[in-house]
């Protein structure tokens, strides 16, 4: 029993982290129909971005300053992701509005090459980053169950980020100016919208969750070039489960898919589990084939 | 008798001239190229008849699957499971007992017959295409997100055949061949031979799949790629063609794997998975989607390249494909084919030009 | 006249609002039928509803003597024998003027009747007429991406004339036309009403007057008036309608 509470807490650290990402990815789909490919680099480099931050602490910061190293990380990441995402928007992405298939395979293109860059920068090999001390050690709820510090911040941190881009899209003119593009692109732009500008913020901000959630998974293990690939499929398969355009359907979609393959792997065996969660996820698309929540629309072929 | 020799000429050296070279080409490589770069060449020939699949349902009906890698796995490990058999001499596979399997597993049994093995590869990939086809297209999940449960379709194979270790020989694949119907797989005749019979198997492809595409159902396909909701309202149900398209495009991977396996001596479950997947479709990409002389130049091209590229500049590979590959779907959907048909256009332009020119001045 | 679609008690809904709430009609056999009325009148979402791209709260539509059709699938209810034109003009854009005909003409639409079957020396002739009729003859070995906004309604237009429905669904045939384009397809419809019935929806009521033969005004999803064009024009209910609302 202890296990499998201790793996469910894991499972839904992780997914959170998930979560975290899918949300940058699901806001992008919505607003530009641009399938991101390469949104699993923009977690890698938020991840590098965070060993780079810590090697300079180490080398040029006094030893008792260190720990707070992790917060300039949290926020270089951010920015930096965010500031490729922006560059990315408009060199490569703008040309892809209306061809989201296309997009999907161009941004594997750049995919490759940011994979290609981290390798020739710093190498195949994994590194590791040193988490903050104050993150050692856990909260004990009863017997040998300890839930770490870490994992707890990161749940943490997500919930925080989601309630940041709740009030950011919700409360924030900006925010109402993407959801009307979202909602009908042309009608915003002939209300006087400047929706290419709206494009290329929306693209940064989700790449900057994306990094974020790159800097986060740096207090789970070590980090290499090849991260993101393994993150991104699972958050594809969470905007697909939760719909798209609702902070809602991508926190929904990452809570099922989360704690449905750790249950499953816990059930069965890690091969097993992933299995039946695709399983499970091709089913649930029987009942309800555009996810939880989706927006409705008239149009015939989009 | 000129009249049909005209009438030849015509189909091969007018309308099918691309088509014919290619395979002239193919046809006479051994006498230019190395037993090595043949036997590479003979993978290209493979993964050509793979990329007409993927040119099938994604040049030709607009549906993007990047989960082609399982279907060619599927097909592989069909054709290596009677490879493998057929080298143990009816014991337990070695890597079977490497994980402690005594007896060999029921359904690995019917394997140790040629026929059998072959027909499974086409077989198992169109059952499956079928199932997860009805399923997804019944209810209208089509675009990007049919396209993102193909990708997790890869990954759930990867994820299961590395795990079921014992009837799969986990992370390293089956490997270890001897003989292909008693014939020595390291004789360098038998490696001509599987060569001949890949370039004969692509053009029995390429007919088949240009038999279909000049029919009606090929218009039925393109219709549905211009506006799937329309055509239901022209009468056709599109679920039951795209059905039909992605278990043919599957059955044309599968054999591609069956083709590949014997030729490259392994099959293991990194080639199942996102990233080759992904790389099947760049060769049609890039080779030009929507024809299928395209899809060929494409694998063969693409693939040629890259072991060119990467036996000497292996880090150059990556940037060298991946830049293509944007700029290819950015600028230039139709690909190389397109870029030569454009310039076809304009050289037949200007040669009308001037006749014209010509003929003012008389 | 004998009946050839009857609506009865018809209701759909999106989320709870009622865009056609409890309508019953019918059009006749050879009739040109018109349903006109303000924006958000319910339509299009009536057409939907008859050629099933939307399926109905509660209600029925009875088609000549196949029972009701809500509960069947777009592609069968086309095979019953209704057509239907879209508002935006969609044809097949990279298959030419004739090969989209062709796909319409042919009745046969399973898989192995496409892969084997060619078209009969009939359905050529029938589709050279009706491209003659819409006057794309010339233009048959085009990509419809060429031609006019007009031409493309016509194509579509066309489609549905070698199809030969019993019924035939319009939304919006001459939008975005001129005065002698719409007259033309004005002329195209009396000419399709020889062998099969049709429905229009329109906004244009010059257009309305010249071709119509029964007309039925909705509001706000209901039913208001039912008749020719001279019974509807005259209600004092359609010109609240109409026009009350200007002079709120």
């Amino acid at each position: 029993m202890e296990t499998y509470v201790l793996q469910i807490f894991n499972g839904i650290s992780v997914s959170s982290i998930l979560m975290l990402a899918a949300l940058g990815l699901a806001i992008i789909f919505g607003l530009m129909k641009i399938i991101n490919m390469a949104h699993g680099e923009l977690i890698m480099i938020g991840a590098y971005v965070t060993f780079v931050t810590q090697n300079i602490f180490m080398s040029y910061v006094d030893k008792d300053y260190f720990d707070i190293y992790f917060i300039f990380a949290l926020l270089a990441a951010f920015v930096i992701t965010a500031f490729v995402g922006y560059l990315l928007e408009i060199t490569i992405i703008r040309h892809l509005y209306g061809r989201p298939l296309d997009s999907l395979l161009a941004t594997w293109g750049v995919s490759l090459v940011l994979q290609q860059l981290a390798r020739s920068i710093f190498g195949a090999p994994n590194v590791d980053v040193k988490s903050p001390t104050w993150l050692d050690g856990g909260i004990l709820i009863w017997g040998d169950l300890q839930l770490p510090y870490k994992r707890l911040f990161i749940m943490l941190l997500v919930a925080l980020c989601i309630c940041g881009v709740y009030y950011f899209l919700y409360k924030t003119t900006t925010g109402r100016r993407i959801r009307a593009v979202m909602q009908n692109r042309t009608m915003a732009k002939s209300l006087g919208i400047n929706t290419r500008k709206v494009d290329a913020m929306t693209f940064a901000i989700g790449s900057g969750l994306a990094g974020i959630a790159g800097c986060a998974l740096t207090l789970l293990g070590s980090i290499g070039p090849t991260l993101g690939t393994n993150y991104i499929i699972d958050t594809f398969m969470v905007v697909v489960l939760g719909g798209v355009g609702t902070i809602i359907g991508t926190v929904a979609g990452a809570g099922i898919i989360g704690l449905g393959n750790t249950t499953f792997e816990f059930l069965t065996d890690a091969s097993l589990g992933k299995v039946l969660v695709f399983s499970v996820v091709i089913l649930f698309l029987q009942w309800k084939p555009q996810g939880f929540f989706t927006i409705k629309s008239r149009a015939l072929d989009e | 008798m000129l009249e049909i020799v005209a009438k030849i000429k015509e189909y091969f050296l007018k309308r099918n001239a691309v088509i014919s070279i290619i395979f002239v080409l193919l046809c006479l490589a051994p006498l230019f190229l190395s037993d090595f770069r043949i036997n590479l060449l003979g993978k290209f020939v493979a993964f050509a008849i793979l990329a007409l699949g993927i040119d099938l349902i994604w040049g030709y009906t607009g549906i993007l699957s990047l989960g082609h890698g399982v279907f060619f796995g599927l097909g592989a490990y069909c054709m290596a499971m009677y490879l493998k058999l057929e080298s143990s001499a009816g014991k337990v596979p070695d890597f079977m007992s490497w994980s402690g399997l005594e007896v060999m597993p029921w359904f690995w049994k019917p394997f140790a017959s040629a026929p059998f093995a072959l027909t499974m590869a086409i077989l198992i990939p169109v059952l499956l295409a079928m199932i997860i086809g009805y399923l997804t297209f019944k209810n209208r999940i089509r675009g990007v997100y049919f396209t993102i449960l193909t990708q997790a379709l890869s990954i759930i194979f990867v994820v299961l055949f590395i795990g079921q270790q014992a009837y799969t020989g986990g992370t390293n694949g089956i490997t270890n061949f001897k003989t292909i119907l008693g014939f020595s797989l390291s004789d360098p005749a038998t490696k001509l031979s599987l060569y001949y019979i890949a370039v004969l198997l692509l053009l029995a492809a390429y007919v088949f799949c240009k038999l279909i595409i000049d029919r009606r159902i090929g218009r039925v396909l393109v219709a549905i790629r211009d506006g799937e909701n329309r055509i239901r309202f022209s009468g056709y149900n599109p679920t039951v063609y795209k059905v039909f398209v992605y278990a043919i495009s599957a059955g044309l991977a599968g054999l591609a794997g069956a083709v590949y396996v014997p030729q490259v001596g392994i099959i293991s479950p990194a080639e199942m998975g996102i990233i080759p997947s992904i790389e099947m479709v760049s060769w049609v990409a890039i080779g030009g989607r929507g024809t299928l002389t395209g899809a060929i130049i494409g694998a063969v091209l693409v693939n040629s390249l890259k072991s060119v590229v990467s036996e000497s500049f292996p880090d150059i590979w990556s940037y060298f494909i991946g830049i293509t590959f944007i700029v290819i779907v950015i600028f230039m959907p139709s690909g190389l084919v397109g870029i030569y048909q454009q310039i076809k256009k304009v050289w037949r332009n200007s040669l009308l030009l001037k006749r014209k020119e010509a003929a003012m001045k008389h | 006249m004998d009946t050839v679609l009857e609506i009865k008690d018809l209701t759909v809904s999106f989320d709870g609002f009622k865009a056609v709430n409890d309508v019953s009609t019918a059009v006749k056999k050879g009739d040109i039928h018109f349903f006109i009325g303000p924006n958000g009148a319910g339509k299009t979402t009536l057409l939907d509803a008859i050629c099933g791209r939307v399926k109905p709260a509660a209600g029925s539509i009875f088609f000549k003597d196949c029972g009701d059709v809500t509960k069947l699938a777009e592609h069968e209810i086309v095979e019953r024998g209704i057509g239907r034109k879209f508002q935006v003009p969609s044809v097949f854009n990279s298959i030419t003027v004739f090969e989209n005909m062709e796909l319409a003409a042919e009745k046969k639409r399973t898989i192995f009747s496409t892969l084997f079957s060619k078209l009969s020396q009939e359905q050529m002739e029938r589709i050279e007429y009706v491209l003659n009729i819409i006057g794309l003859y010339e233009k048959r070995f085009e990509k419809p991406a060429a031609l006019s906004h007009g031409e493309k309604q016509w194509l579509e237009i066309g489609m549905l004339f070698v199809q030969q429905p019993e019924i035939m669904l319009l939304d919006e045939p001459v939008a975005g036309m001129g005065r002698k384009e719409t007259d033309k397809t004005g002329e195209l419809l009396k000419e399709i009403a020889k062998d099969c019935s049709v429905v229009v929806v329109e906004h244009d009521m010059d257009f309305v007057r010249d071709f119509a033969s029964t007309v039925t005004v909705l509001h706000e999803g209901t039913l208001l008036v039912e008749g020719d064009m001279e019974e509807v024009q005259k209600d004092p209910r359609v010109i609240e309608v109409y026009l009350g609302r200007g002079g709120e």
